[in-house]
This record gives C-alpha cells, sequence and structure tokens, in this order.
C-alpha cells in the first residue's frame, strides 16, 4: 500500500485529492446527493472528519481497531483511501455481517451518501489513498470503447466473465455479477482491489484504460445493451445454451412427435 | 370375463375385442396374442362435416405458411438490418432476425402441421400389418453365392498363383504410404520451439495495458498486471504464436510472504513474474485472488499458490506455473533476466 | 415386356403427364421394382419412433443453412482491422474468420438468423442422437440384425460431436479458440507422438496461421461427407430390416403393424421436417446463440471465466476438470497422466456403449432376429447398465459446469469437484442397483397384474365381515402384452465330460459367459413371468370367493 500511495503524488492526483476535499464541503457531490447539499455546506472539512469517526466507532469500530489499524476481525483500513471506503460501504459489502460466508457480499447500504464521505474523510485522514472517483474519470466522455474490450478481456473478464456476469473463484468466493454496478463502484473496484481482487492502480492500468473499460462494459452489460440474436441465456455460454437446446428445443421437437404420432380421436361408441 | 366391469377408460375398440376374444379364445392358452384389434372409425370418417372441418383447418394452415413467407419477404425489404426493437420479455432485439426467424418459423411449421393434421383426420388410419422375412439368404442362395464364389475364386487362380498374390497385396499395402508421406509438410517438426519463448536477459517486461515497459515502483502490493517482451506487437505477423507462450502474470507480494526460496530469488523486492499460461493445457490462468495468493485457472480449475512457487494445490495441473527470474535494468525498468527455465504452457512428452 | 411396341407407345400415350414420366425413369431407372417393394410400406406409430427424424431433419437444416454460411464467411486466419457495424469492437485487430463471422451477423440480412438456426439445429441434432440411441438402447432395439444399424449410429453420434466442436471453432473467438487451445494441450499429453501431431495439426506451434482453414474443410467436407454417407446406410438399412415394434394384440416377431409410407407416412414424416424446421427457426427467432461478438477475437493470453464447449463436448471437458493433476517424469520423459487418462476414457466409456450389444448377444447366445422391442423392465441387466452408463455421462457433464454449478447454488468449485470425483465412481453402482431394483419391482407388479388383475380401488366387504379389493382381470390383449417377452434361461457350464468319459477343459470364457449370464437371467435377476397353469390355478380359485 505503501507503493500505492506514494505513486499518489501525481499533478492529477492532487486535483483529485482536492476535488474529493470539495466534494467532502459539498460542491461537487451535490450532483450525487442534493439530500446532503446543506448539510455538507455548512461543514468544514475537518467537523467532517469528526462526523465520520462518529459514524467509524459505531459502525466499524469493533472489526477495524479504534483508530482503523485493524484487529484479527477485520484489516488495518490506514492507507486504504476513500475510494475504497466509498466502494465497500456504498454497495453494502460493509459493515459486514459478523458470521460470512466465503466472502463479504452486495446487500442494500444503511449510510446515506453524506454519511459515506464522512467515513470516506475520516479513513483517508489515516493514511493517503486512493480517493474518490469524479464523474469526469469513469464517465463516458471521450471513452475508446474498442480499446476498453480489449483491455476488459486481458484484466477482467478471466473471473467477471465475457459480458460481466460474475464466475467462480476458488472455494465458494466468487467474482460478482457486475450487471447494474454504479460505474464510480468499478472504478473504485479496480483502484483498490476490494477483497480477493486484485488492484488496478493507475500505474499499471491507467484512468483512460480504467475509463475505456467502463465505456465498454457499458455498451456490452446494461439495459440498453442489444441483444441482436434474443434472449441472452444468462450470458453465461454454451451451459445454459445447451440446457436450452435440450429443453425447449428437444423438449418443444418431442412434444410434436408425441402429437405426430399419437391415435386420432376415436369416434364415440353410440 | 364380463365386459360388464371393464371401466369407460379402456378403448372401445380393445373392449368389444376382448369380448369377442374370449368367445373365440383359444382355451389352453389365456396369454395367447388375440390378434389385431378391429378398426375403429374417427370422427372424420363417419362424419362429413368433421371431415369438411378438418379440410378447412388443413387448408388454413397452408394459407396461414404462404401468408408468413409473405410476410418474410416484405420484412427482408422493409426492415433495416441494424434497426433494434425492445421485445418483452426477451430485451433489445434485433427487429429483422426477429422478424424473419418468427415469419420463417411459422411458414414451416404450418406447412408440417396442415400436412400432418391431413394424415391424422383424413388420411386411412387402418393399421395395416406387414410380413416380414427372414434377413438371411436361404440354404440354397447361401450355397449359390459360396459356389459362385469359389467358381471365381478358382477362375482368377488367386490361390494356386501365389507369387501374384503376394505381390499384389504387397503394392496394395505400400500404396497408401504416399498419402501419408505427403502430410508431412502440414507442419514443422517441434523440435525445441516449445521449450522457448521470446523472453531473454535484458528484455523489458511491457505492460500490456499501457504499452509502456514497467517500473518496479508501478506493481502495488495487491495488484495484478500482464506483461509481454519488450518489441513484441500487437500486429506482428507472429503475434499470436509468442504471446501464446510468453505472457505474463506479474504480482507483488510482502517479501516475508513469500514461502518458496527459489521465488523470492528470482523476484524483485516482492515483485514475482510467473507464466500466465496453465501448465494444464495452456489457458491463460489469471484468476489471481489477492488475499489468498491464489490463481486458479478458469478451464479447469488448477489451483496455484504463487506465494509458495506457483505449486499446484487444486485441480488438474500436473506442475508448477514456470517462474521468470526478473530484476531491474540501470534506468531502472523490470527487465528479465534470462528465458523461462523450463518450458510453459502443456506438458508433453519430451518436456522431461 | 410381352407388349408389342405398339401396344406399349398406345398405352403410354394415353397416360397422364405424371405417369409418362414415371414410365420415362422407370425405363432408365427401374423405379418401379424399387417402389414395390418400397412405396407401401409399413411404419409403427410412436413417438419415440420419431427421434431418429428429429437427427435427421436438424442433419438436413445444418447442410442446408450451412451452405448458405459458406457463402460469407472466410476461413482465413489473416490479421485485420475491424470496421463493420459492430461498434463495440470497431478498430480491434482479429482473424478475417472472426470479422466476415461478424459481418455474417451484422451486416448480411438474415445472416444472424441461419447462423443461429446453424448452431441451435446443431445442438439439437447432437442432443437427439443421443436420446434416439438410448431410446434403441433401453428397448433392446440393437439385438439382431440391427447390430451393424447400431455402429452406423454410433459412428454418427462420434462424428457429430467433431463434426460439431470443428465448426464451433471457425469463428476464432476467444471461446472458441480457448477450446482448440485445450485439444492442443490434449494432443500434446499424448506419449511419443503428442508434439509432433500437434505441430502437424497446427502447421507449427499454436494458433499459427493455418487451423481455420484446416478445420474448415474438415467441417464442412470431409465429416459432415463421412456423416452424410453413414446416414443413407442408416436409413436403407431401417427400410430394410423394416422398423420394429412393441410388444401388442396381432404383432410379431414375424410382422409389423402400422401405416404405409404412402400416403400417411410421406405426409407425417415429410410434414415432420417441417415442422422440425419450424421449431428451431423459431428458436433461432427469439434466443441468441454464440454472441461471438460479446466474446471477442481470440488471443493466447486472453480468457473468460465460464469457458465451457458446447453441450456435447460436456462430458469430455468434465473428465478434464475432475482429473487429478497426474504427470509421472521418468527418462528425460512425462507422461501427462492429468489430460491423458481423462482423453482415454473419454473413448472407453464411449466404446462401452458401442460394443455392449455384441456384449449382450454373447452372453446370451442368441442368434435369432428380434423385432419386438424389450419394455425397459423386462431386461433389467442391461437397463441397470444403461442408467449407469447415462450417469456417468451425466456426472460428466456436472463436472464440465462445475464453475457455474457452483456460482449459481452458492457452492465452493472445490466441493463440487469432489462430489463429482465420487461420483464418478459411485454414482454409476448406485444407479445400477438402483435400476435394477426398480426394473425387478415393476416385473413383479406386471406378474401380479397378470395373476390377480387390475387393481381397482373398489372395496368390497364380503357377508362375513371382511374386507376385500376388487380386481378386476385383465383383458387378453393385456395379458397378451405383458407376457409377450421371452425370457432367457441363464447358461450353464455343460458337461464337464464328453460321451467318450473324457474330462474337457472348461475355458475361461466361457466360465465368464456362465457368470454374465447368471447376473442377466439367473434367480433374483429377473422375475419369471407367469406361466398358463399359475393363470389357470387362480383365475379358477378367484371363483370359489
Amino acid at each position: 500500500m505503501k507503493k500505492l500511495s506514494a505513486r499518489r503524488r501525481h499533478p492529477l492526483a492532487a486535483v483529485v485529492v482536492l476535488l474529493f476535499a470539495l466534494a467532502a464541503t459539498g460542491g461537487l457531490y451535490a450532483a450525487f446527493a442534493p439530500a446532503s447539499k446543506a448539510q455538507a455546506d455548512e461543514t468544514s472539512q475537518s467537523l467532517t472528519i469528526k462526523e465520520g469517526k462518529k459514524l467509524y466507532e459505531v459502525g466499524c469500530a469493533s472489526c477495524h481497531g479504534t483508530g482503523g489499524q485493524g484487529s484479527s476481525d477485520g484489516p488495518s483500513l490506514v492507507g486504504v483511501g476513500a475510494a475504497a471506503v466509498d466502494f465497500q460501504v456504498a454497495t453494502g459489502r460493509m459493515p459486514a455481517a459478523t458470521s460470512q460466508g466465503p466472502q463479504v457480499v452486495k446487500k442494500k447500504n444503511i449510510y446515506t451518501q453524506a454519511q459515506i464521505d464522512q467515513l470516506a474523510a475520516y479513513i483517508a485522514s489515516l493514511g493517503a489513498g486512493p480517493s474518490v472517483p469524479t464523474k469526469q474519470q469513469y464517465g463516458p466522455d471521450g471513452a475508446d470503447i474498442g480499446k476498453g474490450g480489449e483491455l476488459f478481456r486481458t484484466n477482467c473478464a478471466q473471473c467477471h466473465n465475457f459480458t460481466g456476469k460474475g464466475g467462480a473463484l476458488t472455494k465458494g468466493k466468487f467474482a460478482p455479477d457486475l450487471t447494474g454496478v454504479d460505474p464510480k463502484h468499478i472504478y473504485e473496484a479496480m483502484q483498490t482491489g476490494p477483497q480477493n481482487m486484485p488492484s488496478f492502480p493507475d500505474t499499471t492500468l491507467s484512468e483512460k484504460n480504467k475509463k475505456d473499460i467502463i465505456a465498454y462494459l457499458h455498451a456490452i452489460n446494461s439495459s440498453e445493451t442489444e441483444q441482436p440474436g434474443g434472449m441472452e441465456l444468462g450470458g453465461l455460454g454454451p451451459v445454459t445454451e445447451g440446457l436450452f437446446a435440450w429443453i425447449f428445443g428437444l423438449g418443444a421437437l418431442i412434444a410434436v412427435a408425441v402429437w405426430v404420432a399419437a391415435r386420432t380421436a376415436k369416434a364415440k361408441k353410440s | 370375463m364380463s365386459s360388464q366391469d371393464i371401466p369407460e377408460e379402456n378403448l372401445p375398440a380393445e373392449q368389444e375385442h376382448a369380448h369377442v376374444a374370449v368367445s373365440v379364445a383359444d382355451e389352453e392358452n389365456p396369454f395367447a396374442d388375440p390378434g389385431l384389434p378391429p378398426h375403429e372409425h374417427r370422427i372424420q370418417d363417419i362424419d362429413e362435416r368433421a371431415a369438411k372441418r378438418s379440410e378447412r383447418v388443413v387448408a388454413l394452415l397452408f394459407t396461414v405458411s404462404m401468408l408468413a413467407t409473405v410476410g418474410f419477404i416484405v420484412s427482408y425489404v422493409t426492415i433495416p438490418h441494424d434497426k433494434s426493437i425492445f421485445v418483452f420479455p426477451i430485451g433489445h432485439i434485433s427487429a429483422l432476425n426477429f422478424a424473419l426467424g418468427l415469419t420463417l418459423g411459422t411458414a414451416l411449421f404450418c406447412i408440417g402441421a396442415g400436412a400432418v393434421h391431413w394424415a391424422r383426420t383424413l388420411m386411412s388410419d387402418v393399421e395395416v400389418a406387414d410380413e416380414r422375412h427372414p434377413i438371411a439368404a436361404s440354404p440354397e442362395v447361401r450355397a449359390k453365392v459360396h459356389a459362385d464364389f469359389k467358381q471365381g475364386a478358382k477362375e482368377s487362380a488367386i490361390g494356386r498363383r501365389g507369387l501374384i498374390r503376394t505381390t499384389m497385396f504387397g503394392a496394395l499395402a505400400l500404396v497408401p504410404l504416399s498419402g501419408v508421406m505427403l502430410l508431412r509438410d502440414l507442419g514443422p517438426l517441434p523440435g525445441t520451439s516449445l521449450r522457448h519463448t521470446l523472453w531473454a536477459k535484458g528484455k523489458l517486461l511491457v505492460n500490456m495495458n499501457t504499452n509502456q515497459p514497467l517500473r518496479p515502483e508501478d506493481v502495488a502490493v495487491g495488484s495484478l498486471t500482464f506483461a509481454k517482451p519488450e518489441g513484441l506487437e500487437e500486429t506482428d505477423e507472429e503475434f499470436q504464436n509468442e504471446i501464446a507462450k510468453a505472457a505474463l502474470m506479474i504480482i507483488r507480494l510482502q517479501p516475508d510472504n513469500i514461502k518458496d526460496k527459489r521465488e523470492l530469488q528470482w523476484s524483485h523486492e516482492g515483485i514475482v513474474a510467473f507464466s500466465k499460461i496453465c501448465t494444464h493445457v495452456g489457458c491463460p490462468i489469471s484468476l489471481y485472488e489477492q488475499q489468498t495468493h491464489h490463481v486458479l485457472c478458469p478451464c479447469h480449475q488448477s489451483t496455484f499458490d504463487l506465494s509458495d512457487g506457483a505449486r499446484v494445490i487444486f485441480g488438474p495441473a500436473g506442475h508448477a506455473l514456470p517462474q521468470l527470474r526478473i530484476g531491474v535494468n540501470d534506468e531502472g525498468y523490470l527487465q528479465a533476466l534470462g528465458d523461462f527455465e523450463e518450458p510453459v504452457g502443456p506438458a508433453f512428452w519430451e518436456r522431461g | 415386356m410381352s407388349t408389342t411396341p405398339n401396344e406399349e407407345a398406345r398405352s403410354r400415350g394415353k397416360a397422364p403427364a405424371g405417369e409418362r414420366v414415371a414410365d420415362w425413369a422407370d425405363g432408365r431407372l427401374g423405379i418401379y421394382s424399387l417402389a414395390k417393394s418400397n412405396m407401401r410400406k409399413i411404419f409403427p406409430d410412436h413417438w419415440s419412433f420419431m427421434l431418429g427424424e428429429v437427427c435427421m431433419y436438424s442433419f438436413l437444416i445444418i447442410i442446408l443453412t450451412g451452405v448458405y454460411l459458406t457463402l460469407f464467411f472466410h476461413p482465413s486466419m489473416n490479421e485485420v482491422e475491424y470496421h463493420g457495424s459492430y461498434v463495440p469492437l470497431q478498430g480491434q485487430l482479429m482473424s478475417e474468420a472472426f470479422s466476415s463471422t461478424l459481418h455474417i451477423s451484422f451486416d448480411v440480412r438474415g445472416g444472424l438468423l441461419i447462423r443461429q438456426i446453424h448452431h441451435w439445429a446443431a445442438l439439437i441434432f447432437l442432443a437427439g442422437m443421443f436420446v434416439h440411441m438410448m431410446r434403441v438402447f433401453f428397448t433392446g432395439a440393437f439385438r439382431k440384425p440391427r447390430e451393424i444399424n447400431w455402429l452406423f449410429g454410433f459412428l454418427l453420434f462420434v462424428l457429430g460431436m467433431f463434426t460439431g466442436f470443428t465448426g464451433y471453432s471457425l469463428p476464432d473467438d476467444l471461446l472458441s479458440g480457448t477450446g482448440v487451445r485445450f485439444t492442443e494441450g490434449a494432443i500434446l499429453s499424448m506419449p511419443i507422438v503428442g508434439s509432433y501431431i500437434s505441430f502437424f495439426l497446427f502447421g507449427g506451434e499454436f494458433p499459427g496461421h493455418d487451423f481455420v482453414a484446416r478445420f474448415y474443410s474438415i467441417h464442412i467436407l470431409l465429416l459432415p461427407g463421412i456423416m452424410l454417407g453413414l446416414m443413407v446406410g442408416h436409413l436403407i438399412l431401417v427400410f430394410y430390416h423394416k422398423h420394429t415394434q412393441f410388444a401388442g394384440p396381432g404383432k410379431s416377431e414375424k410382422n409389423v403393424v402400422g401405416m404405409p409410407l404412402l400416403p400417411v407416412y410421406m405426409a407425417k414424416a415429410g410434414g415432420f421436417f417441417f415442422l422440425v424446421f419450424g421449431v428451431i427457426a423459431a428458436i433461432a427467432a427469439v434466443t441468441q446463440i454464440n454472441p461471438i461478438w460479446a466474446m471477442g477475437p481470440y488471443r493466447p493470453d486472453q480468457v473468460s471465466t465460464g469457458a465451457q464447449p458446447d453441450w456435447y463436448m460436456g462430458f469430455a471437458e468434465g473428465l478434464v476438470r475432475y482429473m487429478p493433476g497426474w504427470e509421472i517424469n521418468f527418462w528425460g520423459h512425462t507422461l501427462v497422466l492429468g489430460v491423458f487418462i481423462p482423453l482415454m476414457l473419454f473413448g472407453l466409456v464411449l466404446a462401452a456403449i458401442a460394443l455392449y450389444p455384441f456384449i449382450e448377444s454373447w452372453v446370451t447366445g442368441d442368434k435369432s432376429e428380434h423385432h419386438i422391442l424389450d419394455r425397459p423392465r423386462n431386461a433389467p441387466t442391461r437397463t441397470a447398465f444403461g442408467v449407469a452408463w447415462v450417469t456417468v455421462y451425466m456426472v460428466g457433464l456436472v463436472g464440465g459446469g462445475n464453475d457455474l454449478i457452483a456460482t449459481h447454488f452458492n457452492l465452493s468449485i472445490n466441493d463440487v469437484t469432489w462430489f463429482v470425483r465420487i461420483f464418478f465412481f459411485a454414482g454409476p453402482v448406485i444407479a445400477f442397483i438402483a435400476t435394477k431394483r426398480i426394473c425387478l419391482g415393476l416385473q413383479r407388479r406386471d406378474h401380479d397384474k397378470v395373476l390377480h388383475g387390475r387393481e381397482t380401488g373398489i372395496i368390497k366387504r364380503l357377508p362375513h365381515g371382511e374386507f376385500i379389493e376388487v380386481h378386476e382381470p385383465l383383458s387378453q390383449e393385456q395379458l397378451h402384452t405383458l407376457t409377450a417377452h421371452h425370457q432367457y434361461e441363464p447358461a450353464e457350464i455343460g458337461p464337464t465330460v464328453d460321451e467318450n468319459g473324457v474330462e474337457r477343459k472348461v475355458k475361461t470364457s466361457e466360465k465368464l459367459r456362465v457368470k454374465l449370464s447368471n447376473a442377466y437371467y439367473g434367480e433374483d435377476n429377473q422375475i419369471p413371468k407367469p406361466s398358463v397353469e399359475e393363470y389357470k390355478e387362480i383365475t379358477s380359485g378367484h371363483g370359489h370367493h
């Protein structure tokens, strides 16, 4: 993580941090969380961090330690950055249930975006880490979808499948389905590498690369994506196609065969 | 046996026949074959109105088929090939594919349905028995054929003129060899090409994503990066063949997490480079779990522990992933310190 | 030929046009003698007898659509940059094979439909052959005189698998390329010759520049050509042998009962072709298959999870997935058992079902023709073997989809793999025992039905207070149907001393045959069907009630 934060001394990264600070004061996040605008406007950054600390002590400290140093139940959060907090909390993965299966799964988020920002500000204050991306970073403007596809197939498809439908990992772990995931969270996941997912920091997968990937994913897996041939059958490839061919294809043909070969109804005996 | 107790669901035909059969039953054998049940008429056989209805249904089906074919042609001409429509519950689909498929399907299905309905309701449904004859020939025919064959064989003198026989079989046996020989140029001999990749001492590790050489500080702990040897470009003639062997997976571990001594030696500050090609059957293995340091193959689930010399911990792979020895050059870029020391990818007989 | 030329000319002059054409053809082809024996050929009606037709028609559909696809497909691995109408791939490097498949899918009107029909029909063709083969197996239709036709059918199934596989590989997309890579790995695992065969197949190192063109000629010419020949042979034999039939009143080993080819079967079978085609076209209209554009062009360093072959190769995929990674190194060589054993097992499992008819006929020693089908229950050992075989096959399919089963049922992929490993051995044994018991139970039920009649569910109270269920005697048709099957006697080792009192040696094969025969037909392995005497005794006894 040290290396990661070292690379953050990029001019653009500084801008992003600044933007984040602004976001905390309500400047940028107005677009995403209008409800929190009034509140954000009147808080200073230190107040945000203070509020975040309070939330942290209630919801997170039992596992991650009172100062975010981590414990046997949860890893250290020093240096994970605001992006990790935003991803983990906004997708409902954190706070996790005390007893979990092989991995912490997505569930309903119990915090408002304002609270998440406060938490994120607090964690970010513990040690520098990736900040929450801006719409400029993950938005579709200027993205090269074709290049994004190539990058997706090199870096993502091995776990998340061709069209982001997810797939199995070892011992019950899995790469989740990316359908309907907020582009911001996809960006954050690439940056921070939540749980067993490796991270793809800007040094090896540039900001532009990430933008391209997100644009490609949107093109092939969104509610507007065209499936020219018809039903997608889950987008899982030959297994579901085979099942479909057996059950509905051969099934329908056998039903037809039964009709063809059946005896025609006889006249009722009077 | 009385027909009074026989329930409704028994076919009337059988019921009637059973009654008849008992009266002439073979007293000796109650299991004897009673013969074909008498033919029972369909509604269409006795009611001309029902037959007319059937006829109209058949004609309707054939007409629908004609209309569907017209629909097919109209769709083909009028619908643009890139038009997308939303059809509930299928989703956004190609309008042309949908229209052509359904009209063609309907046109074909209705012809079939019409023909079958015709056969089922209007053509005779009297069951007929056809005699079977044994497949094997009668003894006379058999004897005749054998005799003919012997006669032919004798006239050819193949049994007597051994020299002819032997040389003929020899010639026939040898001639296909020409065909086998011709297959030789299907490909070059393997030689040692399965043992070598493009990696060599001093070749930089080029990031697949950015096409830039990697520096150690680019690679964070927990991250995953794929690399190719310097100088290999996607547009190269032999790109596919070379990347099929040279693809590299780069991760960074905390040096104290590396359990294998050689792995540690061959790493640079915890950065390790392993072949991306699975040693099972060659899938690009890369499902890296950064917390467990395990990497899983999506094809057959071979699992390797990258913190322990990439040894196999599950699945059908037979040996560890080859590791590439890396270091840093004068300019601070990651470089290979040689080729892989063992062949990458699936095992083969000469691998040893 | 006794008519004078004049007479002949006159009679032909009067005939309608159709007859004149037929006469013309007969004079050159002798079609009348062919038609005489075949035009009113009898075919029995049963839905399961139409499974073979499903296969034949889907094969024809595949040929028709395949020819269309060849008009647009370029079997070339030259690299091109894509600039067609599918936006997410624009500017990408890909082989001409892949870009021409995109062209068929997006720029040829109706091309996508034909591609989808072709692929759906292929999946249905193989599924149909599997079910057809199982129908033939479980009803004993493979017995003399149909063993050779059984082999023809089996070969069609195996060749169909490889034709399907080569076709699936042609678009050179990421998924199929992964399958081809697997093929390379499997070939490399072959001792001694592996790397040579691989280099000859791929024209050098994998993937090379040749395999699409080579697979193309195999896929569109070599294999389908052989299959077409086999299919014609298969059909000729079906005509020649005449179709089998189930036991029933009026049906015997010496006849075949059903409807004539002309007109009923012509209409039904001909109509069925259109029905099959129509259903498959409708499926292709609404269901997407193999969206290669979503998978992207093949590159050996890219992959997607959920990389599976089409279903008919799933059994082989499963074998490879659950095999442990055994590898033996000796004297500078490597024996890749982890891949080679599954490769062998794949052949052995298929061979087991192909050779079964010959094993059974050796055990029974029966040389007579069989045209009446067995009900599966009346051949318990065969049925149990068949179910065990299907179980092995299904375990392979489950193993081939282990990752999707894991993600969709929230299981661990390792647990699923272990389950499959255990079930590969335990599954067939359990299936064999359970099936045999079920068959024997059903035989007992038939036995009781014959002797005591059908249970009516009506409870009657007798004058002295006893309650009995009224059993209704079966009709003679039913009695005949339930008792028509032949039951073999278990073989015995003949006298070990010949007529001269000289002891002869009993061959091991004979001992084995006797053992097997007892396992098939010995006590507890089949329920003797009721005899006429038993029946009479019991029915007369009934009168006293």
